[in-house]
């Protein structure tokens, strides 16, 4: 076994470390899905062509999405020695002006939402940028950047998810390697088991455990499965981990399969995501080639190789079972369990499945260890989480913020509550599983027995604002219509409960119920969460049964009493 | 689908985990919609029923079965989007068009109109969340899309109102 770092790779992570902090000024663009679609991607050719013919010795790069969707397009500049500058609302017709400062050493100060001076990628790796340009804010004084916490979030709009070198520069891959060559793959999962870590795709079951069960299965193959199917309407988080810093999700992978035992992972990834795929594909080819991915893993006797699997648009694929049999190129249908997938998974083998995010928390974890981590969040629910807030909140965007936070924080001191000025009524969470959450209820904590004790969920982490104007029963039929239909069908319960309770919204909304027919509506969707086969089944009336709990007048005022 | 392109698309999945999804996604991608023969040449390839890969095809809603207008508008029905107004953008597209008013969220499958040159459809959600409300033309994506900028976007895709 060799001891050293590969040159190779060292050779890498300098040139990286030289593309983040270059000897002249580099200029990016927030290139993930929604930027590129707000006008990212026409300003990303306008500089391109303008830097050109300007001055071709200006850098220019893509990066991931920054989280403040609501400031989209940003744009950063970063002169050397100086504060990385974010600047927001950037349009077309902004860019002369962008090159213009640029070239005079400056920055266009009417643009400039706030300064990074240092940045700590948690990875072992500071990166100082330098001083200057005081009368820009910091990062930290504005407040939906301030009253963050990024963990997961640490390279998104910042690194360049094309190019493997920043992500070296940053720490990137550090952990895996040290795990690799220094850890036993016990070590690996008592670090994880200790952390506390819990899946972040719903149900919060503790990650360390059912990389346990796996591991001791006793099997000539395994796998494990990322899924990244994110099908909650409202939720996007885990599509910006992906396009913001899918080595990450590698790394996390790679240390899974490490621990557990296995040569073989998979990503399922909804189709809907192409930008995703296509980085991912970018990201996995960039660590086959420099060994990081394949045979031998940093020249050790460790071997494991990820592939990518695309859904084809059904929501029930991120139920677990289900999704097994969409990679086996079967209808995405669920089966009851057990056997769980850990007993008999993929191909019947024994298969350790996590979200996204839960495989993002791992190099963190073992970089910075158990103790490190469990000191973030709160009791039972250590680690942070990332948020989609979305809806009518005035600063839409991605949020990290520790477990155990106040949903009022979240709302108001982040989001600044309600858009265009109006009153938040409820927030959503948990997509078509979760429930509606009243303003009365805002000090609950999200956490996944918090959430779960007010009859909603944390979901995979959309939260769906909504103020004075929402009608509570139309979003209860907006989501029972989401559920009934992407019902596998498989099960009576699901198929038919469903059915009949969107008749029964539609009903009532027509101006048609009767006090009757709000009893039939709880009690056929108790029976249907009930005695559904699966997690869509179960959850689906949660909407419902919420919106009845808690904004029980507006149905009363639109039935005959 | 020539043989040469499915036996290209096929060489592409040495692994059988995902690879069905994939090769019919693939053929999607190169068609714009699943032909019948294609799915035939496929089903005698691998050896897999023709009633599996219907099955199949018809479960996803990603696939069509059915040709699909030079222009394929989706519009984002996400949570997000609905509270921030996707209905209304449905229905105004669908009046643009031509279509009944309410026949996507009834019909739940893409509707093509007579001259082939535009097919509607609705998605789940995009994950463009931020953006709400959200549609896509073909490949681009277009966020905080407002009712009266409909015909705008139309327009750059050769629509043309009647009166034009």
């Amino acid at each position: 076994m060799k001891t050293e770092l590969p040159v190779g790779i060292i050779n890498r992570e300098n040139s990286g470390l030289k593309k983040l902090k270059p000897d002249i000024p580099r200029i990016t663009v927030g290139l993930a899905t929604c930027g590129a679609a707000v006008g990212g991607t026409a300003i990303y050719e306008r500089l391109r062509e303008s830097i050109q013919k300007r001055n071709p010795d200006l850098s220019l790069v893509p990066t991931g999405c920054i989280g403040y969707c609501r400031e989209e397009p940003i744009v950063t500049v970063a002169h050397p020695g100086k504060p990385l500058v974010l600047l927001n609302r950037v349009s077309v017709k902004d860019c002369d002006d962008i090159l213009n400062a640029v070239l005079s050493g400056t920055v266009p100060h009417d643009k400039a939402l706030c300064r990074i001076e240092e940045w700590d990628h948690l990875m072992g790796h500071n990166i100082t940028y330098g001083r200057g340009f005081d009368e820009i804010p910091l990062y930290d004084e504005i407040p939906f950047f301030g009253q963050q916490k990024k963990v997961i979030l640490r390279d998104a709009g910042i690194i360049n998810p094309e190019d493997i070198d920043e992500f070296l520069a940053v720490g990137g891959y550090s952990a895996a390697y040290n795990a690799l060559r220094n850890m036993e793959p016990d070590t690996v999962l008592e670090e994880v088991e200790k952390s506390g870590l819990r899946g972040r795709g719903g149900a919060g079951f503790p990650a360390g455990l059912k990389w346990r069960i796996t591991k001791e299965k006793k099997s000539d193959k395994k796998y494990i499965i990322c899924n990244a199917d994110e099908g909650d309407p409202g939720a996007y988080m885990n599509r910006n981990e992906m396009e913001s810093d899918p080595h990450m999700l590698i790394e996390g992978m790679i240390l899974g399969a490490y621990a557990i035992g296995t040569d073989e992972g998979l990503i399922y990834i909804r189709a809907e995501y192409p930008l995703a795929i296509r980085r991912l594909k970018h990201a996995i080819a960039e660590a086959r080639e420099l060994g990081i991915l394949g045979e031998n893993i940093f020249g050790t006797d460790f071997s494991f190789d990820i592939q990518i699997a695309t859904g084809a648009g059904a929501f029930v694929c991120g139920e677990s079972t289900a999704l097994v049999a969409s990679i086996e190129g079967r209808t995405g249908r669920p089966h009851p369990r057990p056997p769980r997938l850990t007993d008999s998974g993929l191909w019947g083998k024994p298969t350790d499945l996590n979200n996204v995010e839960t495989w993002c928390n791992v190099p963190v974890i073992i970089k910075n260890g158990s103790e490190w981590y469990r000191n973030i969040g709160a009791e039972k629910n250590s680690g942070t989480k990332v948020f989609s807030l979305v809806g009518d909140v005035e600063k839409v965007g991605l949020v990290e913020v520790p477990l155990g936070t106040t949903l009022k924080r979240i709302v108001f001191d982040i989001g600044n509550g309600g858009a265009d000025g109006k009153a938040v009524k409820a927030v959503q969470t948990g997509g078509p599983s979760g429930g509606c959450i009243p303003l009365r209820l805002f000090d609950t904590t999200v956490d996944f027995e918090s959430l779960n004790a007010i009859g909603s969920i944390m979901g995979s982490g959309g939260i769906v604002v909504m103020d004075e104007d929402t009608n509570m029963v139309d979003i209860a039929r907006y989501f029972i219509s989401f559920a009934t239909g992407e019902s596998c069908g498989k099960c009576i319960p699901c198929r038919e409960g469903l059915k009949h309770t969107l008749i029964l919204l539609n009903r009532i909304l027509a101006g048609k119920g009767t006090a009757e027919d709000l009893d039939t509506l709880k009690s056929l969707s108790e029976t249907i969460a009930a005695t559904s086969l699966c997690g869509l089944g179960q959850t689906a009336p949660n909407p419902v049964l919420t919106t009845l709990e808690y904004f029980r007048g507006e149905y009363d005022s639109l039935v005959k009493l | 689908m020539d043989e040469k392109t499915l036996d290209e698309i096929i060489s592409r999945y040495d692994s059988p985990s995902g690879r069905l999804l994939g090769i019919l996604s693939d053929i999607q991608n190169e068609e714009r919609y699943i032909p019948r023969e294609s799915l035939e040449m496929l089903s005698g390839k691998l050896n897999v029923h023709l009633s599996q890969l219907y099955s199949l095809v018809t479960f996803y809603s990603f696939f069509s079965l059915e040709p699909v207008g030079d222009h394929r508008i989706t519009v984002c029905m996400g949570t997000a989007c609905h509270v921030k107004g996707a209905g209304e953008i449905l229905r105004n597209l669908e009046e643009l068009l031509g279509f009944p008013v309410g026949i996507t969220e009834e019909k739940r499958e893409p509707v093509t109109t007579d001259d082939n040159a535009f097919t509607l459809e609705i998605a789940r959600c995009f994950g463009a969340c931020s953006i709400a409300p959200v549609l896509r033309v073909d490949n681009n994506l277009y966020g905080y899309a407002k009712p009266e900028a409909l015909p705008t976007i139309l327009k750059e895709y050769g629509w043309r109102r009647d009166e034009d």
